[in-house]
Parts: structure tokens; C-alpha cells; sequence
């Protein structure tokens, strides 16, 4: 067994702390524009930067970790890098600055109001989102979580209309009652029963004493995996759909990739940090689990079905994606785990192409329903095209990224002998063809209602196209070239 | 037994009456503006007089400290002895730092009487010191009624237009509870067996158990009014609305302290038994007092009296804490009163502002101000994040300090504490989400002038203050801690085996 290697690292702290001084600066440059998206940019830039410096060491077996401060005995904020993190951190930190660039295009395109405090909150979500990446522990994790629902609440409720402030009252409401209500407790009970909130370092054994008791271990598991309510579990998941009032580009980075990927980020990390997969045996969580979010991953998927309005149908499609992540995890089987978590990379890379496709149609022809999309595939032949592309990584087809999830999904539910899993993710993979397939189609195949009904429609300006055509190509590449990011979570398991 | 260690010169007593000392030279001032000044420096001395008490405090040993000890009248063993320890040192640093930012934030507000406003005022911090200084119960009682008069004042003369009726029912509340206090300690006085009143004699003595009960109960009735505990507390939004804005950060950060203090200092060490017989029922006044407190904040419409009603609620934390009777629950308890005076103290100076701006405080008055006052609801959001626990603000280290304590001891009551902890969050998020954003059509608010250099500092040393103690509550947690073990050894101790 190669010999864990701690090291302090400040430079964990820097990656955290670049979006928000990001943020300030936006703030103080609010006044004017192209400067204040000059840095909104090299922040980005910056922070992808760090990131990447942190490969190397990780990659060698290296774990960063940087004390920021002592609360009280078994509780701090430190921060830590290890293979886990480092695959949300890297897609994090590598889509914001895609992001940056379509939202640039995105705002200006409908002449949107208050960019400032919009760039500045997008910075403010990022900084909170980078730290749950590295937090070190359950308190850290919980200190960002709760920096990311408060500082996202201007994203959603931007509009300022009675849609906009419905919305975001909902996606607070949510949020936070969970978090308080859900994950306080079972923090509080972890605290007492272990006396530290420190993620363990490896995903086998958590902190939880072998002898600690049966009811209060399943409780406090019941209620964080629930209480982390932006990872979309139903009866919870409710404030995604409804925050789909915001701006498309918070949808597309915060929704696909920031926010929810931080609740399942957060989710899995207690799984498997917190409880370990021994526990997690002993205990007969990961199966049940699994059954539970499955009927997540087939309900939302069978709502999608029924919604018109694109954004919607994303939405549930999310909300229906996103559990795959902790079914595989719940599996407990290293290819399972290995499924769920690149599931955390396609599903980003796919989801924020298709919802970056969504805002870009909807600056250029100014449509929200599918069904008023009839052969606008011909007018925007590059934005559906790359729709099609990402559609078919949430479906699973080879060479796209998702195969690869999916993949390991299947042989991860074998492994654990569960037919009924594979029924379940079969029959997902029908239900996610049935409701991208209509999109599509509807738009290359399907007449306009009239001749000049897209008079003027034009593809929408570079600064979305590129944006969404990059991301669809890294979608692709994620699917030719797994390894990069598998490599990381190999290394959970060495 | 606790010794009181004397320091080399009465630190206390200057901390003690260097407030009363500066009301002398009120004569020789002529202007408003000078006494305005004149006592603000005098509250700023004695502010960072205060500090030598912090740095010559030795952390380490569960002593009285800076001890003073003069007879008084010697036919009765009452004696003028001051001392500090771990448990009062906070609060003294507390009151010390917020008599500054009071006169601060009345440099506007206050028209009328000014000099008697501020006369009000230094008397006022001399009296809370002295409660929080005093060893001996005579003396401890002395100063605890003498803080009515300048508060009753405050209140009835600066106050809003139902001041007199607030103000008579905040005196006749206190007074009523403070009534039985002299009955307690006249009956420990007399069950003592040296007839003392020195409050560290008192503690560990093997009082019978009806006597502890009885004498609990009087403690508690003076206490649990000052707290306030629910059902007592139906004085205090009535207090803090009509209250002058320093008026009403005098009563939530400091006064209501009191009774906590008491808890601490009274029934925990001198009547365990009384403590270990009624805890149940205080815990559970303590849940409803979260509860009914964060309800009833949901429910206004007024800045000042959510925030009132807040209070309550916070204290309710307290008190779990204090009554679950163990180390993490009595430090949680402990911190959540700094928090508490630190958070809801800068929250009624918000208010104040707001108060100042508009002539209103209803919060449809003052509804989408975010982009007007951008530095105003910065300051705002954070102390209202303060308010609601949020991780990495004060009040989240004093709260899971609470919980722990409660979940370890009496677990059903940190249970039912949590639906408290959500409805802190969605009267503050509330509250915030209007003030900020407001609906679709906002009062016209473009008047309004974003905060002065007085208001940012006033507001800015609170924010270092919720910060600090979130993200490094260790240096304010050693100073409880072994005071905090004393207390529990001495409780434990008075227990029957």
C-alpha cells in the first residue's frame, strides 16, 4: 500500500479565495463593464489556475491540506485536496471560466439589469462552491454549503419580478430548512458520537465508532444525505424547477454544475468520508439508498416527459441525473463508486451544454417551449447540433461522455448483484431518449409552423456559440479520453 | 473553595466608577456637543481600561480575580468586595466595549436632554459593571436594582410614544421579580453558617433540600424575568419598541444578561438541588421560548420588535444550555450571551438607523433599500446571517455549543430546539429579503443616505467582533473554561451521592 503523504499546502487557500476577492473586485469595478468582465475573467483564469497546480501532487498520492482556523476541539475549518475534490474542483473551476464568456454574451444580448451584483454573486457561488470541493471536514463543508445557498439567492431571484422572487423564496426555503434542519442535528450527532467532524482519509473505514449504535448511525445518515437537499433527492428536490426562472447562464453553471453538483459533491464526501464503506455495509445503507434514489432517477425522469418548457424539462432531466451519482455510490462496489463520481464530470460537461443550447435559443428567437421549436434546427444548426451532442451523453451513447458513467454504473450494479438497479437504470436510459429524442427531432425534422417563421432568427452571438460548442466538445473528449479524471478516483481506492 | 486573588492596585473599582467619576464634570460643560464628546471619551477609557483586565487575566485557575475586599458594614459581614472570573470577565469586556458605541449611535438621535441622556447612560454602564463585579450579595443587589432607575428613565423620557406605559410595565416586571430576591439571600444569609453574605462562602454549602428548592424558585422568578423567559417575557417588546435605540442595546446586550448571569453565579453553585429539581421545567420553558419567540418574530411587521421577539428566542439557547448542566451546554450558554449582546446589540443599532432615516420602523417602510444603502445592508446581512447561526458567524460556535451539550444530556430537548434554529433562519431571511429586495413595487427610497463614517465605525468594530469570535472562539472559550469546570465540580459536589 503506497504511504499517504499529508502536506500543508496554502495554496488550497488561494484557489478558494481567488473567486472571492474575484468577487470584491467585480464589485468595485462595477461602474465599468468591460473592466469588471476583465476581471471577472482573470479570476477565473487564476483559479483554474491553482487547480491545476494541485494536479501534479495529488495525482502522486500527495493529500493538501491547509488549516485555516481552530473552532473547538474535532471542529476547524482546514481545507484538503485529494482525488475526490479534485475532480469537482477541476470542473468547477474550468466551466466558470466557459461560463464567464456566455454569460458576457448571454447579459449583454438581452440587456439584462444589475450585471455587477450578477458577476459578483456568480463569484460569490464559486467561492463557496471551490470550498466545498476542498473542504476538510463536515463543518467546512457545511460553512460553504450554506455560503453557496445565501449568495445564489440573488442569482435566481434576479428578474426581481413575482416569478423571480417566488422562485428564489422557494429555493431558500428549501435550502435552507434543510440545512438547518436536517444537517445541523445529524452534525451535532456525529460530533457527540465521535467527537470530531474531520472527513477520514480513506472511503473504507469513515469516523463513526464500529460500536456506536444502529439507530442513531442510520438516523444521522437519513438525515444528511437528505438534508443536502441540492443534490435533488425527491421529496426535496422541488426548488430546482422552480429556480429556473433565473438567468439561463446561473441555470447552466450553477444548476448544472455548481450548486447541484455541490449537494451530491456533498452527499457522496459524507458517504464515503464520513461513513466509509464499512460502515456503511455494517450498517446495510448503501443498498437501500439506492432504491431510494431510484425512484428519484425514474419519477423526474417521467415528469421531464411532460414538460413543454425546455428549461423545465432540463430541470427534471437534472434532477433525474444527479442521483445516478449517489446510486452509484450507494453501491458500495468500486465500479460503482467509480460510475457515480464521473458521473459528477459528464453530467456537468453534458447538462451545461444543453442548457448553455436553451439560453442561446432563447436570445436568438426569444423560445422557451419545445413544441414552438419546429425546425428552428436549420436556422441554429451549431447550437442544436451541440444539443444533440450533449443529449446523448445524458443518454449514455458511446463515445460521449456519459457512456462511460453509465458503463460503470451497469458493472457497478452487477457487481453488487442488484437486478433490480440495472432494471432501474435501463429503464432511465429509455426514458432519457424519450424525452431528448422530441427535442431534437422537433428541430431538425419538423416543418415551422409558417415559412417566415423564423425570419431573422440568426445562430446567437460567438461569445454563446463558442462557448456551448467548447463545451460540447469536452464532452466528447471526455468520453475518448476518460482516463484524466479517472485516474483521480482510482486514487480513492489505492 | 475558591480563593480571590487581590491585584496590586483596585483595577475593578476604577473600571466601576470611572463612569460615575465622568458625570462630575457634566456641570462644567456647556454645549451638547461637548458632554456628547466628554462622555464618550469616558466610555472609551473606560473601554480600554477594560483591556488590562483581559491581558492580567490568568485563564488557568477558576479564582476571583482583581480582588477587592473592604468591610462595609461589619455588625452584618457585608462587605465592598469586587472580583472577576472567567464567568463575568466577558460580560464586563462586553459592557465595557458597548457603552462607546451607544453614545455613538445616540450622537443624532438624541435632541432633548441630552446631558441628563448621557448621565442616564454612564450610570447605567457603573451599574452593570457592578452587578457583574460584586462578591458580595448585598452589594450585588444594590446595583441590580440601581440599573432600573437609569433604564426606567431611559426609556420614559426618550422614549417613543408609548413610553410611559412601557416603561412602568419594564420597572413593575423587573421589580416584581426582584422583590423575592432579598428573601433568598436573606435565607441563605441565615442557613449559611457564618452568616455571611460573601457570594463565593455561599456556594458548596450543605443548604437542605427544601431550602434550596425554595430559595431556587425566588432565584428563578428574579432571573427568569430578566432573561426573559417564556411566559415572563411580555415586557420586553413593549420595552425595546418604545426604548431610544441606545435604550434598547443597553437592554438586549447587557440587561438580559443579568438573569443568565444570575443562573450562573446563584443557582447552579448555591442550590444544586433546587437546579437539578426544576431543570426539567426550565428546559422546557427554554423550548418554548425558542419556539414562541421565533413564531412571534415571524409574525412582525416592525423591525425593533422582531428583533425583540428574536431575543427571546436566543435566550431560550441560553438558558438550554446553562440548564443542561454540562460543560459543552454551560460554555455554548456562556458564548451565546456574548453573541447574543454582540449580534442583537448591532441588529437594534441597524434598526436605529433605519429608525433615524425614515421615521419608521416597519419594515414596508424601508422595504428594497439594497441598492441605496449598499454598505447599510452589507453590515445588515451579516449581522441578520449572525442572528440565524450561520456557520462561520458567532452565534453558530455558541449555538452548536449549546446543542452538543443538549444532545448529550437531554437529548428530546435538543431535538425540539431544532425547529427553532429553522425558524431563526426564515424570520431573519425574511426580514433581510425584504429590506434588500423588497416585491415588485418598493416605496420610493431614493432619499435615502447610506451610512455616515460614526454609523461605519459603530457597526464595523461589531462585525470584527461576530467574525472573530466565528472563525477563533478559542481565546473567548479559555477564559469560560475552567471557571466553567469550577462551576460543574461545585454543582456535582452539592448533589446528593
Amino acid at each position: 500500500m503506497p504511504e499517504k503523504l499529508f502536506f500543508e499546502n496554502p495554496s488550497l487557500l488561494l484557489a478558494v479565495l481567488a473567486p472571492l476577492a474575484g468577487a470584491v473586485l467585480v464589485m468595485l469595478t462595477g461602474k465599468r463593464p468591460n473592466v469588471r468582465e476583465a476581471c471577472s475573467f482573470i479570476t477565473a483564469v487564476i483559479t483554474f489556475g491553482i487547480v491545476v497546480s494541485l494536479v501534479q501532487p495529488v495525482l502522486a498520492g500527495q493529500k493538501l491540506i491547509c488549516h485555516v482556523s481552530y473552532l473547538l476541539p474535532g471542529l476547524s475549518i482546514a481545507l484538503r485536496a485529494d482525488s475526490f475534490s479534485m475532480v469537482f474542483a477541476l470542473v468547477a473551476a474550468s466551466l466558470w471560466i466557459v461560463t464567464v464568456f456566455y454569460s458576457l454574451g448571454y447579459m449583454r444580448g438581452l440587456h439584462e439589469h444589475d450585471q455587477t451584483r450578477f458577476n459578483a454573486c456568480f463569484a460569490l457561488a464559486l467561492f463557496g462552491a471551490l470550498g466545498c470541493a476542498f473542504a476538510d471536514n463536515l463543518f467546512t463543508l457545511y460553512l460553504f454549503y450554506e455560503i453557496v445557498s445565501v449568495s445564489t439567492y440573488p442569482l435566481v431571484a434576479h428578474h426581481q419580478d413575482q416569478e423571480g422572487y417566488e422562485g428564489g423564496r422557494k429555493y431558500l426555503t428549501y435550502l435552507t430548512a434543510t440545512a438547518k434542519g436536517l444537517v445541523l442535528p445529524a452534525m451535532i450527532v456525529t460530533y457527540c458520537v465521535c467527537g470530531t467532524l474531520d472527513f477520514s482519509d480513506n472511503i473504507s473505514s469513515g469516523i463513526f465508532p464500529s460500536e456506536a449504535s444502529r439507530v442513531l448511525v442510520t438516523m444521522t445518515y437519513a438525515f444528511l444525505v437528505l438534508g443536502f437537499a441540492k443534490n435533488g433527492i425527491m421529496p426535496f428536490h422541488h426548488w430546482l424547477p422552480g429556480a429556473m426562472v433565473a438567468p439561463t447562464p446561473v441555470s447552466a453553471l450553477l444548476h448544472a454544475v455548481a450548486v447541484v453538483k455541490v449537494g451530491v459533491f456533498a452527499t457522496t464526501r459524507v458517504m464515503l468520508f464520513t461513513f466509509g464503506v464499512d460502515t456503511m455495509d455494517a450498517f446495510n445503507l448503501g443498498i437501500p439508498t439506492a432504491y431510494f434514489v431510484s425512484f428519484t432517477i425514474l419519477a423526474a425522469s417521467l415528469i421531464a416527459l411532460s414538460k413543454d418548457n425546455l428549461k423545465a424539462r432540463l430541470a427534471y432531466s437534472t434532477v433525474s441525473q444527479l442521483s445516478y451519482v449517489i446510486l452509484g455510490v450507494a453501491l458500495l462496489t468500486p465500479t460503482g463508486i467509480t460510475g457515480g463520481l464521473i458521473h459528477i464530470v459528464n453530467h456537468a460537461f453534458g447538462k451545461i451544454t444543453l442548457f448553455f443550447c436553451a439560453g442561446a435559443i432563447y436570445v436568438a428567437s426569444h423560445k422557451k417551449n419545445i413544441s414552438d421549436m419546429q425546425g428552428l434546427g436549420r436556422v441554429m444548426p451549431w447550437t442544436f447540433g451541440a444539443f444533440a451532442i450533449a443529449a446523448l451523453t445524458m443518454i449514455g451513447v458511446p463515445p460521449v461522455g456519459g457512456f462511460v458513467s453509465k458503463w460503470y454504473l451497469l458493472v457497478g450494479a452487477m457487481d453488487a448483484a442488484q437486478t433490480g438497479i440495472l432494471i432501474v437504470l435501463l429503464a432511465s436510459t429509455m426514458l432519457n431518449i424519450a424525452y431528448f429524442a422530441p427535442v431534437v427531432y422537433t428541430a431538425f425534422f419538423c416543418k415551422p409552423a409558417h415559412d417566415r417563421a423564423y425570419e431573422g432568427v440568426r445562430e446567437a452571438a460567438p461569445a454563446m456559440l463558442v462557448p456551448l460548442l467548447i463545451t460540447a466538445s469536452l464532452s466528447v473528449a471526455v468520453g475518448i479520453y476518460p482516463d484524466f479524471f479517472l485516474r483521480f478516483i482510482k486514487g480513492l481506492f489505492l | 473553595m475558591v480563593a480571590c486573588i487581590s491585584g496590586d492596585w483596585p483595577i475593578l473599582s476604577v473600571l466601576l466608577f470611572l463612569p460615575l467619576a465622568g458625570i462630575l464634570a457634566f456641570p462644567l460643560l456647556r454645549s451638547d456637543g461637548a458632554a456628547k464628546l466628554w462622555a464618550l471619551g469616558v466610555t472609551i477609557i473606560t473601554a480600554v481600561a477594560s483591556l488590562a483586565l483581559y491581558t492580567g487575566f490568568n485563564p488557568a485557575t477558576a479564582d476571583y480575580q482583581f480582588g477587592e475586599h473592604i468591610a462595609w458594614i461589619p455588625s452584618l459581614n457585608i462587605n465592598y468586595a469586587l472580583g472577576v472570573d472567567g464567568i463575568s470577565l466577558m460580560l464586563i469586556l462586553m459592557t465595557t466595549l458597548l457603552s462607546p458605541l451607544c453614545i455613538l449611535c445616540s450622537w443624532r438621535a438624541i435632541t432633548v436632554r441630552v446631558k441628563e441622556f448621557l448621565v442616564c447612560l454612564l450610570v447605567m454602564e457603573s451599574a452593570m459593571l457592578g452587578v457583574f463585579m460584586a462578591l458580595d450579595f448585598i452589594l450585588f443587589y444594590i446595583f441590580w436594582e440601581a440599573m432600573l432607575i437609569p433604564m426606567f428613565l431611559l426609556i420614559g423620557v426618550w422614549g417613543g410614544p408609548r413610553k410611559i406605559y412601557a416603561s412602568v410595565k419594564f420597572f413593575l416586571y423587573t421589580l416584581a421579580g426582584s422583590v423575592l430576591l432579598p428573601v433568598a439571600m436573606i435565607a441563605l444569609y441565615l442557613a449559611s453558617p457564618t452568616h455571611t453574605f460573601s457570594i463565593p462562602e455561599l456556594m458548596g454549602q450543605p443548604y437542605s433540600a427544601s431550602l434550596q428548592c425554595w430559595v431556587f424558585l425566588a432565584f428563578f422568578v428574579a432571573f427568569a424575568i430578566k432573561v426573559p423567559m417564556f411566559p415572563f417575557h411580555t415586557w420586553l417588546p413593549a420595552a425595546h419598541v418604545e426604548a431610544p435605540t441606545a435604550g434598547s442595546v443597553v437592554l438586549a446586550s447587557v440587561l438580559l444578561k443579568m438573569g443568565t448571569y444570575g443562573f450562573l453565579r446563584f443557582c447552579l453553585p448555591m442550590t444544586p438541588i433546587g437546579v437539578q429539581t426544576f431543570a426539567p421545567y426550565v428546559l422546557a420553558l427554554s423550548i418554548a421560548g425558542i419556539i414562541y419567540g421565533g413564531l412571534c418574530a415571524l409574525a412582525q411587521s416592525d423591525m425593533k420588535r422582531l428583533v425583540a421577539y428574536s431575543s427571546v428566542a436566543h435566550m431560550g439557547f441560553v438558558t438550554l444550555g446553562i440548564f443542561v448542566v454540562n460543560t459543552a451546554g454551560i460554555e455554548g450558554g456562556l458564548l451565546q450571551m456574548i453573541n447574543h449582546g454582540i449580534t442583537t446589540g448591532a441588529l437594534f443599532l441597524c434598526v436605529g438607523m433605519i429608525y433615524e432615516r425614515t421615521h419608521s420602523r416597519e419594515i414596508a417602510k424601508a422595504t428594497g433599500i439594497g441598492k441605496v444603502m449598499p454598505i447599510y445592508v452589507t453590515a445588515l446581512t451579516i449581522f441578520g446571517l449572525s442572528s440565524l447561526a450561520f456557520p462561520g458567524t458567532n452565534s453558530f460556535v455558541g449555538e452548536f455549543l449549546v446543542l452538543v451539550g443538549s444532545f448529550q444530556s437531554a437529548t428530546l430537548w435538543g431535538l425540539l430546539a431544532i425547529p427553532g434554529v429553522i425558524l431563526s433562519a426564515a424570520y431573519m431571511l425574511r426580514m433581510l429579503q425584504r429590506i434588500i429586495w423588497g416585491g415588485t413595487h418598493n416605496p420610493d427610497t431614493s432619499y435615502l443616505k447610506d451610512l455616515n463614517a460614526r454609523e461605519c465605525v459603530t457597526l464595523g468594530l461589531l462585525v470584527v467582533m461576530v467574525l472573530w469570535i466565528g472563525f477563533a472562539p478559542q481565546p473567548f472559550l479559555e477564559v469560560f473554561h475552567v471557571s466553567v469546570q469550577n462551576l460543574l465540580a461545585q454543582y456535582q459536589a452539592g448533589l446528593p451521592m
